[in-house]
């Protein structure tokens, strides 16, 4: 019996002194993950989820809106070389176009894009005029400040573009003999050169090292990629596409009509077209979309449908895509969002219509998350 | 063998198990404590959050800025004496009072098992904990005794039987026994453990593990109590507790438990413990070998003592009742939910979106929670309504002193509780600023859809 104990004892030792704190680092990676073996996964396979979203999402989706950016970039250097006003409306087309696959990216704040602050560095809004027209006057600036991050990206391109004058004869009068012209070429080009290298710096490390690191941490803790990921999507929806393009110029945070926030206020007509782009960026992502294409792989709503064979319960990747679309309808149906903020008061379709994306949160937020397990922060509980 | 009570207090036993259960306790304590600074928690806890969720009663409990630190050193320090046996009544009672006081600052990190160490730690302070193998003995021989009063002991196993049963009666209900919830929703994504991972997704494991937790837990204080099944027992309690402690972020509780149950076991064991440190350390273990007998006479204090544990025990076995006087279901409301060995039961998720409103001009605004709260306590505070209407509270004085006026707080809160779909799960007309927390009944917790059987 003494030996017995003594077995005992140690062994539990043996295992205390082995297990460690799951939760604070790194768990050890699943073998490999070749789907070619004929048995079929008893779980569903995080791997492949991962192995989705970098390789068919979030890649193809960063050099879709690397290129549009080089786009811009040549539009202007077109429009500088050659100050027309047909070159001048081909800068702001592809201004647009690159603004526009913007919000197919931005909710991608992980790893190289997260350690950079990209998506505040790339579209801070609404931009500060003031300190936008100093650097005009002035010529000096430096972009790379944290406090300058209000002064540049598409927010500062939207006020250039589109705010500084009323129509395409004055401004390209401005900007080919007005007296800020040598410097506001220069504070373009250097915001144009900014936005690339941060780009660049990005996509660099997804098609580098960045894209096993992500892939190959596919267990399930707080650091794990799935885990963190599902954290920042819904963190994205909440505070930038739900609260930044639409709850906040709205009022609900503030209690009084903010249409000067909208994104891309300058411009006046675009907001809306904008939301509904991250909007539908947002859907794609959670069916698991490959990027410009018809075709779906694993995602969070294939995963949703593979637990719930086991739980049995609601078909929750139907309400959320319900919802989802819900909410499009009754946006879709309402006028540009400048327009209903400013002359609406209170503005009542658009309130409506943002009760409809509120109610996505509730369902990734509570039901998604709670369905998957997923980690929020790395304490202990019990499960109370 | 006609059971007598006062026969029963004059009985006698061996003071070893006591004294390594109180090495054990004080090592295991400071270990908790250093992990617990080493991982950045008391900032990240205490310090860091602008806001703090505070017991009903005991809202002047706060932590006190960089003081905290001395709080954790004195638990520390106290848990060091403790295990040495080091003028124990006053370590223990330093451990008792910081340790509590650490746990009340927030209720945001409650978890049972701080509960059962304030609880123990509270019962310790009443017996002999330093008759044997302590540096009080060492010091004054007129208190070292080889032989205590056998309730003493018993009163420890007691504890643990009550925590062990309890938590297996808490389990003894629909969700868990039918549904196999909430283990259905963890345990699958639970598939990266080396080795038994691929398993976690099957659902004979989930029922398994539900079953067998729950009977595990009405049977392990029987299985330790009787010297044949002691084994069993104790091997149960580690393979438990071990897988526990790999699938669930539970801390250090499983090891704690697992020392715990060392109590149970027959004096020789803790004898050769004892022994073993003895030769570590050079110590003269004979030397507390006196075969001196505690005998507690019947002065007024002991008495006293006498009562207050009997009183203690009252509680312990009755506090986990009064949901009974609440009426809807205590998963949902969790109105008597706290302090009542409920480990693991739920996994319940919530959102909470709070508007404050200008009851004159009827304008009104949501509030960003992120600006007040931490991720962690914005998670527990979607789903529990004690934590709602305090902040409720906190919202409308933050906003009046920033001079707005005449406010009232909504909340639009939905729950979703072991695998159900979200529901509303507040009263979203009702202005919260009217309501306080109380030991009533909220009237405000709309009711829940469903039904969960059991107790």
């Amino acid at each position: 019996m003494r030996k017995k104990w003594y077995v005992l004892f140690i062994a539990a030792l043996a295992i205390w002194a082995c297990s460690s704190d799951g939760s604070s680092d790194n768990p050890p990676t699943d073998d490999d993950m070749g789907g070619g073996d004929d048995m079929i996964p008893v779980t569903f396979d995080r791997g492949a989820m991962l192995t989705n979203w970098a390789d068919n999402i979030i890649i193809p989706s960063y050099k879709a809106f690397q290129s549009e950016l080089s786009e811009l970039q040549q539009a202007y250097n077109t429009f500088t070389a050659d100050k027309t006003e047909e070159n001048l409306t081909n800068f702001r087309v592809a201004w647009l176009d690159a603004h526009t696959a913007w919000q197919w990216v931005s909710m991608f704040e992980i790893g190289p894009a997260e350690s950079a602050g990209y998506r505040l560095n790339m579209n801070t809004y609404p931009a500060d005029t003031d300190l936008i027209d100093s650097f005009l006057t002035t010529g000096t600036f430096d972009l790379s400040l944290p406090a300058n991050r209000d002064a540049k990206g598409f927010g500062a391109l939207d006020y250039l573009l589109n705010g500084l004058d009323a129509n395409d004869t004055d401004l390209l009068e401005r900007w080919t003999n007005g007296t800020d012209a040598a410097n506001t070429e220069d504070f373009i080009n250097a915001i144009l050169s900014d936005m690339m290298s941060l780009t660049d710096d990005v996509v660099g490390q997804w098609e580098g090292s960045y894209r096993n690191t992500f892939v190959s941490n596919d267990g399930s803790s707080a650091t794990a990629s799935v885990d963190r990921f599902v954290n920042d999507f819904i963190f994205y929806y909440e505070k930038f596409l739900r609260a930044g393009k639409m709850g906040i110029p709205l009022g609900v945070f503030s209690n009084s009509l903010l249409p000067q926030n909208l994104e891309a206020f300058h411009k006046g007509d675009v907001s809306k077209a904008l939301f509904l782009e991250g909007l539908s960026a947002v859907q794609d992502f959670f069916n698991g979309k490959h990027f410009g294409s018809a075709t779906t792989g694993e995602s969070l709503a294939s995963y949703l449908d593979d637990l719930n064979t086991v739980k049995d319960g609601e078909d929750l990747t139907k309400l959320i895509n319900d919802q989802i679309n819900e909410a499009r309808d009754l946006v879709g149906e309402l006028g540009t969002f400048r327009e209903e903020i400013e002359n609406n008061d209170p503005p009542t379709n658009m309130l409506l219509a943002y009760d409809q994306v509120q109610a996505v949160v509730p369902l990734l937020k509570v039901d998604m998350v709670s369905t998957m397990s997923i980690s929020i922060d790395f304490v202990d509980a019990d499960g109370d | 063998m006609p059971l007598n009570f006062s026969t029963y207090l004059n009985k006698d036993v061996e003071a070893a198990p006591l004294a390594v259960f109180r090495i054990f306790f004080g090592l295991m304590m400071l270990g908790s404590i250093i992990r617990f600074w080493a991982y950045g928690w008391i900032e990240k806890l205490y310090l860091e959050p602008a806001f703090h969720f505070s017991y009903y009663g005991f809202e002047w409990v706060k932590p006190i800025g960089s003081l905290t630190y001395v709080l954790f050193v004195i638990c520390a320090l106290a848990a060091v004496g403790i295990a040495l046996g080091y003028k124990y009544r006053t370590s223990v009672l330093f451990f008792f009072l910081s340790f509590t006081y650490i746990e009340l600052m927030d209720k945001t990190t409650y978890l049972n098992h701080y509960y059962f160490i304030s609880a123990l730690s509270f019962l310790l302070f009443f017996l002999p904990v330093n008759a044997y193998f302590s540096l009080d003995a060492r010091k004054n021989p007129k208190i070292a005794f080889q032989r205590i009063p056998r309730w003493t002991v018993d009163s420890v196993k007691l504890l643990l039987g009550v925590v062990y049963f309890y938590a297996g009666i808490a389990k003894l209900n629909s969700d868990w026994l039918i549904e196999a919830m909430p283990l259905k929703i963890w345990l699958p994504s639970k598939f990266d453990i080396p080795l038994i991972g691929d398993l976690m997704g099957k659902e004979w494991i989930h029922y398994g593990f539900s079953w067998g937790g729950a009977l595990y837990d009405l049977a392990i204080p029987f299985l330790l109590l009787f010297a044949k099944t002691r084994y069993l027992g104790f091997f149960l309690v580690v393979f438990f507790h071990v897988v526990t402690r790999v699938l669930f972020p539970i801390g250090m509780f499983p090891y704690i438990m697992i020392v715990s149950a060392l109590i149970f076991f027959d004096p020789k064991l803790h004898h050769k413990i004892l022994g073993f440190l003895s030769r570590w350390f050079k110590i003269n273990k004979a030397k507390y070998d006196n075969g001196k007998v505690l005998e507690y006479g019947t002065t007024f204090t002991q008495r006293l003592k006498h009562t207050i544990l009997v009183i203690f025990f009252g509680v312990q076995l009755l506090f986990p009742w009064r949901y009974l006087l609440y009426p809807g279901e205590l998963f949902w409301t969790e109105e008597g939910y706290r302090f009542s060995w409920r480990v693991m039961l739920m996994e319940k998720s919530g959102y909470a979106q709070f508007k404050i409103v200008n009851k004159e001009t009827g304008k009104w605004f949501y509030v960003d929670n992120r600006d007040f709260l931490t991720p962690f306590q914005e998670k527990q505070m979607s789903f529990q309504p004690d934590f709602i209407v305090e902040y409720a509270h906190f919202l409308k004085d933050h906003f009046e002193e920033d001079g707005h006026k005449n406010l009232a707080v909504y909340v639009e809160c939905f729950v979703a509780l072991n695998g159900r779909l979200s529901q509303p799960y507040i009263d979203p007309n009702v202005d919260l600023t009217q309501e306080r927390d109380s030991f009533k009944h909220k009237t405000w917790i709309l009711p829940f859809k469903d039904e969960i059987k059991g107790i």
